[in-house]
């Protein structure tokens, strides 16, 4: 037998769990998984990524996985591309750089600068 | 480790699609998915139909909102390792998702379409009680037993939605007739016996949503003083009254039915009953003699079920598209409701699309919603850029109706004005390459071999109108046929017991008025064979 808090309870939950079945608009982070990006650690680099931006609440930005970009020495890399901003590609992006650029990037709108790869389409 | 998907594939699986294999496709998904450890990342969520029935297996990706159509298992492993593992789009599956309403509606007027019948159908996974109430589930059913039974009919009275099965009763003033009845003991009832040709949008929302059916019921009950429903589901529904039960069992385990609902004084308990599979018994009567273990077959009106319905109790029959408008009804207030749709009829309606169109399926869309905006816009036009030969609309038992009724706008009232029927929301279109006089004459036979036989103007009627009919294909018709019709069909109307009976002429009087020249060339060519022109 429930009561209505508990389906209060059920409904945020749950919320959570199917969230990913919207499009999402507000901006896309790809993840470049080709042999080289997986061999230099891109796996951890997205579980970061979706870990950091979960724990920020952030629900409308995309992730994204992609193949090798040709930037092998670089790797791991990932491209931001929010919304009517020109996007931005970050190389030797692991667990840690992936978190600061969701926080300084994704969420407070500042490039982080010595990562920087390219800025703008390739 | 906690797992932190980024990808959800939502793989529709309704018996239309299980037939083409989506369970394999779903299977075989999982196993590539796991197979290449994207296990973590990737979920796969198994939901109702999207109202697209010609694409095949459908595979939904999100967040990309990429769909793939008539996904075969051979395509599993490109749509893993290109699009899961490279994030590059499998070009030659994806389709274009311009059935859907939201999309369409978006384009043409540019704001976002408010769906309220096929809110979750598609969305949610059906057979999950959780994500039925994540959807704002279940607050309805609460919501009106924090209220007075009066204030509930009041609200569905203000919001004026008319039942969708096809009469369009105010539905306020049904649960309010049963309200007011003094009986130990009221039913409420759920016509899911869907068995007007042309129609499949029951199954979508019973397969797709079945808890919105179940919440809804529970709510007529409290409004009506009722505390036992039954779903009558036509015998074919495989699925819908599997996920039905399910649904039974979930809401019933989470004290959503059962004894003392949420706390309440209320109780409700709800049945599924398995229909036989005859269109008669979609007639309320017929339907309720049915559930009484007695020979579908209609019975005298008056007095209605309000006042003496299933075993001679007030019973409340209303249509499962009805019953899914309920929910959000009370929880968004009957002037959002009324904000939707026409003067004469408010809300939406759930179309079933067929025949020669380019996008067949299922579209919700407001009431006042014109032929050509279903047919061209929703419908993608004509197959092979032909033009239209004739529609029919509302069934069967429905108009058939020219290009020049293309831009009357469908509600309860375009019967009246136009003479367009609504009905259950059929659009069956047939391009220039189709007969009218074989298609009418399959009618004729359908009406004929599903009268129950109760009253002799049905029984012995539609005999005759499919004699003329197949005349007239044949061209063997005599020159008198067309007057008999005509004078069958004044029969039908005046002398039939029941709606069903008086719902045989629309088709036939409706194309001997738009297309008078068929009949004509028809009987013009016929000649009467010896043999029957001396018998005569």
């Amino acid at each position: 037998m429930k009561s209505l808090e508990e389906l209060k309870r059920i409904k945020e939950e749950t919320l959570k769990a199917m969230d990913l079945r919207q499009a999402k608009d507000r901006g896309k982070i790809v993840v470049a998984m080709g042999t080289c990006g997986i061999a230099a650690g891109a796996k951890d680099t997205l579980m970061a990524v979706i870990d950091e931006l979960d724990k920020a609440g952030v629900h409308d930005v995309q992730v994204v996985q992609s193949g090798c970009m040709g930037l092998c020495d670089r790797e791991p890399t990932i491209e931001v591309s929010m919304k009517d901003q020109p996007s931005v590609i970050y190389g030797d992006v692991d667990d840690a750089n992936a978190r600061r650029i969701v926080r300084e990037h994704v969420q407070g709108g500042q490039v982080v600068a010595e990562l920087v790869i390219k800025r703008g389409n390739l | 480790m906690k797992k932190l998907f980024s990808t959800q594939i939502v793989i529709p699986v309704d018996s239309n699609s299980v037939l083409q294999g989506a369970l394999e496709v779903k299977h075989l998904l999982e196993e590539t998915i796991r197979t290449y450890n994207l296990a973590s990342q990737v979920s796969v969520v198994e939901t109702g139909a999207l109202g697209i029935y010609d694409q095949g297996v459908v595979l939904a990706v999100f967040p990309d909102d990429v769909y793939y159509g008539n996904v075969t298992p051979s395509d599993i492993q490109e749509i893993v390792t290109e699009h899961l593992l490279k994030g590059r789009v499998v070009k030659r599956l994806a389709i274009d998702r311009s059935l859907s309403s939201r999309r369409m509606v978006e384009k043409e007027t540019g704001k976002s379409q408010q769906k309220i019948v096929l809110r979750n159908a598609g969305l949610i996974d059906p057979q999950s009680i959780d994500e039925y109430i994540a959807r704002d589930g279940y607050a309805a059913l609460a919501k009106a037993l924090a209220m007075q039974p009066g204030e509930v009919i009041q609200v569905l009275t203000d919001s004026k939605l008319q039942g969708r099965g096809g009469a369009g009763f105010p539905t306020g003033l049904k649960w309010g007739m049963v309200a007011k009845e003094q009986s130990d003991e009221k039913y409420i009832v759920c016509n899911a016996d869907e068995g007007e040709p042309g129609t499949f949008k029951d199954r979508l929302i019973l397969e797709g949503d079945p808890h919105s059916i179940v919440e809804a019921m529970a709510i007529a009950g409290y409004a009506t003083g009722a505390h036992i429903g039954i779903v009558y589901v036509r015998g074919e529904y495989v699925m819908s009254i599997a996920r039905l039960k399910k649904a039974i069992a979930d809401a019933t385990a989470y004290g959503l039915l059962g004894d003392g609902i949420l706390g309440t004084g209320f109780s409700f308990n709800l049945e599924v009953y398995r229909g036989g599979g005859a269109y008669v018994c979609g007639e309320e009567f017929a339907l309720l003699e049915s559930i009484e273990n007695q020979r579908g077959e209609p019975r005298n009106k008056p007095p209605f079920p309000p006042q003496r319905g299933l075993f001679g109790k007030p019973t409340v029959v209303n249509n499962v598209e009805t019953f899914a408008n309920v929910p959000p009804i009370l929880l968004n207030g009957s002037e959002w409701f009324r904000s939707f749709g026409t003067p004469s009829s408010a809300g939406t309606k759930v179309f079933s699309l067929s025949g020669d169109i380019v996008n067949r399926g299922i579209v919700e869309a407001p009431m006042g919603t014109t032929l050509r905006e279903l047919v061209y816009d929703f419908g993608g036009g004509i197959t092979g850029g032909r033009h239209i030969g004739f529609l029919q609309t509302g069934g069967s038992a429905g108009t058939v109706v020219s290009e020049r009724e293309l831009d009357v706008p469908l509600d309860f009232s375009s019967m009246k004005t136009s003479n367009v029927s609504l009905g259950s929301g059929v659009i069956l279109v047939a391009s220039e390459d189709v007969p009218l006089l074989p298609f009418l004459a399959e009618v004729a036979h359908f009406f004929w071999h599903e009268s129950c036989g109760r009253c002799t103007p049905c029984r012995e009627g539609t005999l005759q109108v499919k004699t003329i009919l197949d005349a007239l294909v044949s061209r063997t018709a005599d020159p008198a046929a067309l007057q008999r019709l005509s004078r069958l069909m004044n029969t039908f109307t005046n002398t039939s017991f029941c709606g069903l009976g008086q719902a045989v002429p629309l088709a036939f009087e409706s194309a001997l008025r738009n297309f008078p020249q068929v009949f004509e060339q028809a009987l013009a060519a016929s000649h009467v064979p010896e043999a029957s022109a001396e018998s005569v």
